[in-house]
């Protein structure tokens, strides 16, 4: 049932919250700020691209397996070995904001386990085993 | 602001959205010229400018700019869906991550909640995502047309319950303690509420999950009538805890579409900066611009949008 009452003077969150907000939040200030700069480096010339910008017309209307070999832009992490182009390096910034979560979860996980909460342990760690193998590439789909 | 000016910038909002998508259209082949012909960077530009439209209506309008990206720049611009989807999930990743800090420290989103609801939807999200990359573009397209159409029925048809009653929570809820307390501002009222129908709604997100990594469409359209109408959260506490469901739920499905290869940050990137820009106007506009016209107005939108999908599936409008 809701019920409303008068407002305590300041609301508090529990503890977990607040850490994973406070996580989640430097988090995402950073994969923007790489994503943003990285972009601008790419779209000035200050950083060579793996795709010169002016072929990407041609490009970006055919589906991705055609496009990656048309490009030889690397699947999975391969990548990571091409940090100095700057479309490449976006990708660094996508990655950290499609992965930030997992940090925040596993800081969970001690303040769970304090209060012998196993099934909110169970739930953070099956969760970050989920995003860690849908980052791992271990799970392929494609044309 | 009085109403003649509140008309005049509406309309304005909703015609240099239609403008651009329009112009888009034209520099795709509706002018006879190829997409090619048009120096690149008009692209990046008008998502830019398309995205930030779409940023200022989608919050007042109560849906995720997700919602509208896929549909508008899959049907309206040269880019394949994989793209398209790759970069749908990216803004509404970025959309959720950036609201997640301020609803969890202001209360209306709940961790608590949240979290069994996301480790389902993002194990489901990951099939979803595989399952539309390994599908016929134009298949994708059509099933598209028909779950934003399903989507505008939704949206007309469905009522929101701000503070549902909720007399016994369920044994699962009780077990996970699926409760809280949030600060409701608008009454200054402390608001204590509780969940039920805990396994349905579970199930639910199961399923929400695959039609959010299939269609990279985010998902909060679903989420926050499941959490509020099937689950009885109130609905701020839906609408919160559904952004931070969200979050996890598109990291699940953005990656695979990373590890695809489908996520271009020249369309990724103005599209995300373009919409967080624009919801941070419609945040503001938020008590100036009247929700229910700019909802009746987005719904007119995906309905074009999505019958334009379906044609363009279908073959019979290219």
């Amino acid at each position: 049932m809701t019920s409303m009452t008068s407002p305590p003077d300041t609301q508090v969150q529990p503890p977990e919250q607040e850490r994973y907000a406070r996580l989640l939040d430097w988090g995402t200030r950073v994969g923007l700020l790489i994503l943003v700069a990285s972009f601008v480096a790419y779209v000035s010339g200050l950083l060579p691209g793996m795709v010169p910008v002016d072929r990407l017309p041609e490009l970006w209307s055919l589906p991705v397996a055609q496009f990656q070999a048309r490009t030889q832009m690397p699947g999975g992490w391969g990548w990571l070995a091409l940090l100095g182009h700057g479309d490449v390096l976006g990708l660094l910034g996508i990655a950290l904001l499609a992965g930030v979560s997992i940090p925040c979860l596993l800081a969970l996980v001690p303040i769970y386990a304090a209060r012998g909460e196993k099934a909110y342990v169970a739930i953070c760690l099956l969760e970050v085993a989920v995003v860690a193998l849908a980052a791992s590439g271990l799970l392929s789909g494609g044309h | 602001m009085s109403p003649a000016p509140r008309r005049a910038a509406l309309a304005l909002l909703m015609v240099g959205l239609l403008l651009t998508t329009a112009a888009a259209q034209a520099a795709q082949g509706g002018t006879g010229a190829p997409a090619d012909a048009v120096a690149w960077w008009v692209w990046p530009l008008g998502l830019f400018v398309t995205c930030f439209l779409m940023g200022i209506v989608a919050v007042p309008a109560g849906i995720g700019g997700g919602t509208l990206f896929v549909p508008i720049v899959g049907s309206f611009f040269p880019f394949h869906l994989d793209f398209v989807r790759g970069a749908g999930l990216l803004v509404a990743l970025a959309s959720a991550l950036a609201a997640g800090p301020t609803l969890l420290r202001g209360g209306l989103g709940s961790l608590r909640l949240a979290l069994p609801l996301a480790v389902l939807a993002s194990a489901s999200s990951i099939a979803g995502a595989m399952l539309g990359l390994a599908m016929p573009a134009n298949v994708v397209q059509m099933l598209l047309g028909g779950l934003v159409l399903g989507i505008v029925v939704l949206m007309a048809v469905s009522r929101k319950s701000e503070f549902p009653l909720v007399e016994r929570p369920d044994a699962l809820s009780q077990a996970l303690a699926l409760h809280g307390v949030f600060l409701d501002r608008a009454s200054g009222q402390a608001v204590t509420w509780q969940v039920h129908r805990t396994l349905p709604g579970l199930f639910t997100f199961l399923a929400i999950g695959v039609l959010a990594g299939m269609f990279g469409i985010g998902a909060g359209w679903a989420n926050v009538p499941a959490l509020n109408l099937l689950m009885g959260a109130p609905l701020k506490v839906a609408a919160g805890s559904s952004s931070v469901v969200l979050s996890l739920v598109d990291s699940s499905a953005a990656w695979v579409y990373i590890n695809r290869g489908a996520v271009l940050p020249m369309i990724a990137v103005p599209s995300v900066v373009g919409m967080m820009l624009g919801a941070r106007i419609g945040a503001r506009l938020l008590n100036v611009l009247k929700g229910a016209v700019i909802r009746r107005l987005v719904i007119g939108m995906l309905l074009f949008a999505g019958t334009r999908a379906l044609l363009k599936g279908t073959g019979l409008w290219p």
